[in-house]
């Protein structure tokens, strides 16, 4: 009971930490926000757009919420992947590395509260942003299921933290590298993912790719959960193989990081110089 | 530590010393870099010691002699390639989580998040080794009044603190902790001679008080003498000379009619002299 208090105290503490941080980076913050909003309204046009460009006639709500599912459903995976992916990288520039490591928790934990707090930091972006370009566009979603979107999103999380778990990997075992490399992968998956499209109009050897992103099923899932309004219970074909993932991805990820750690204390890599 | 010890101290989760351990005991140990196309570099060759329950030791040695090295290993932040460590008992490599828990370091670099304040920094560190907030908060108190931090100033930035006072609130942060074995690498290295010594007399208060057992690294042969009861001089991974402050004076020959200082120990077993550093330095000049 003392050692699960303890580890509850220290995921806590990652945490508090985590938003003392972003608070002290509020000016950062609201440049991301600033950003990511202009990118979700500039999708929502391109949406718009698209009538004029062809002539025919489309249905242009439809249209719009397709590319802003897209926008800021992206967004929010990109942080989850993000902050967990960054988490060595982060605070190796931060000088902190050795003491986090040097301190009696497990991997375990320190790896999944980060994981929380992405969760927690992400849902709070993406309904702020949600909020904003709803009211902007003035869209309809009185036919959106948003209980089944969040099911969605909820089994989404899980195999994405997974997924960032095994691109930490790639901080610890190179320190000037590996956060290059994480960023090449985030790009390939918004690519793969059909993120602004549907997979189907990827060349065959893309959408085989595709279909083993997660990515690829959360966005499928949430666009018929808020475009056609469909039942949790009906999104089986995107939600099973998300929660398979998530079982795979988030135990391997973990014993991945923890093998690469042991990796990196032979070899030297955890902190460069000294 | 027998097998039956260890197994009756593991039910808690947490770990337990007991007096008959030697605080830190380090046996052959041997820690190698590999570089691309380089040579291996032997940053700590076979070393063995072991540093009694209460006892200050340090460790005397130039830049890249292989100090930080040990350092790491024994805060679990390296593997040795050869040979154990053990801490009261715990193997540092097997039973990592036990032995974090019995130590803390302070190092040449405060390293806290820059940007957030002295106080949230140490809640956090407060928080990954299990301490209640409440508790964390009555115990700093104590220790900000011990090490004369303005508690106004609690709030501030890290960034904003002087290179002196973050190596405080970075002693705080180990005292918060309190260690069993603490390790202060350089701890005072970089800091202005007031705040030298302000550091220098909170470790002996600390030891003098809480007998905490101490491993120093140093080359501040004052600070050495001053704190520690036995020293090493380590030098290219090696070490040149262990034993008691007096001891390895007397081990060296006197210079003219003075007696030997620590630094005449330091630069005797280092394989270097004053007269040959001076030299050095002047064909350098020349040369430039």
């Amino acid at each position: 009971m003392q050692l699960v208090l303890r580890e509850l105290r220290a995921a806590w503490a990652f945490v508090e930490r985590n938003f003392n941080l972003t608070k002290r980076y509020w000016k950062w913050e609201v440049v991301f926000l600033a950003y990511t909003v202009a990118n979700s309204v500039t999708m929502g046009f391109i949406g718009k757009g698209v009538e004029s460009f062809s002539g025919a006639v489309v249905d242009v709500n439809y249209l719009i919420l397709y590319m802003l599912i897209g926008s800021i459903l992206w967004g929010y995976l990109s942080i989850l992947f993000e902050i967990v992916a960054e988490t060595v990288a982060w605070e190796r520039w931060e000088e902190t590395i050795e003491y986090t490591f040097m301190s009696p928790i497990s991997r375990a934990t320190h790896l999944l509260s980060v994981c929380w707090y992405s969760i927690l930091y992400g849902l709070l972006r993406s309904v702020l942003i949600l909020f904003f370009v709803s009211w902007f566009f003035k869209l309809n979603l009185s036919q959106a299921n948003i209980a089944a979107a969040g099911g969605v999103l909820a089994v989404g999380s899980l195999s994405f933290i997974g997924l960032g778990m095994i691109a930490a990997i790639l901080p610890l075992i190179s320190p000037e590298k590996g956060v290059q490399v994480v960023h090449i992968f985030q790009a390939l998956l918004l690519m793969f993912s059909g993120v602004y499209y549907e997979v189907e109009v990827l060349p065959m050897w893309m959408q085989k790719v595709a279909w083993i992103s997660p990515a690829t099923y959360a966005l499928k899932g949430m666009r018929e959960a808020i475009l056609e309004g469909k039942a949790f219970t009906s999104l089986n074909n995107y939600t099973i193989p998300l929660l398979l993932m998530g079982i795979v991805m988030l135990p391997v990820g973990i014993l991945t990081f923890k093998k690469m750690e042991e990796h990196a204390k032979k070899k030297g890599l955890l902190k460069r110089n000294g | 530590m027998n097998d039956d010890q260890k197994a009756n101290n593991h039910k808690g989760g947490t770990a337990v010393i007991t007096t008959n351990e030697a605080a830190l005991s380090v046996n052959q140990v041997s820690k190698y870099f590999i570089k691309k196309r380089k040579d291996p570099l032997k940053a700590v060759d076979n070393i063995t010691f072991s540093i009694d329950l209460g006892e200050t030791f340090g460790v005397l040695g130039p830049n890249g002699s292989g100090k930080s090295t040990l350092i790491r290993m024994i805060s679990t932040l390296l593997i040795p390639d050869q040979g154990t460590i053990e801490v009261f008992g715990y193997n540092t490599e097997k039973e990592s989580v036990k032995v974090r828990g019995l130590i803390n370091r302070v190092s040449v670099e405060a390293s806290f998040f820059k940007k957030l304040s002295a106080i949230e920094n140490l809640l956090f560190t407060a928080g990954l080794y299990g301490i209640p907030k409440k508790q964390a908060k009555e115990k700093l108190n104590t220790i900000f009044e011990k090490i004369g931090l303005d508690k106004k100033r609690l709030g501030d930035p890290i960034e904003d603190f002087s290179r002196g006072m973050q190596q405080k609130v970075s002693i705080a942060r180990a005292f918060l902790t309190a260690p069993k074995l603490l390790l202060l690498d350089e701890p005072t290295t970089g800091l202005d001679p007031r705040a030298k010594r302000e550091v220098q007399a909170l470790i002996f208060e600390v030891k003098e008080q809480y007998g905490t057992t101490i491993l120093l690294t140093t080359h501040d042969m004052y600070e050495a003498q001053e704190l520690c009861s036995r020293v090493s001089i380590l030098h290219k991974g090696q070490i040149r000379k262990m034993g008691k402050i007096n001891e390895l004076i007397e081990s060296v020959p006197k210079t003219g009619f003075k007696e030997a200082t620590l630094e005449d120990v330091f630069l005797h077993y280092t394989g270097t002299t004053l007269n040959a550093e001076q030299e050095k330095a002047e064909e350098m000049r020349e040369v430039s």
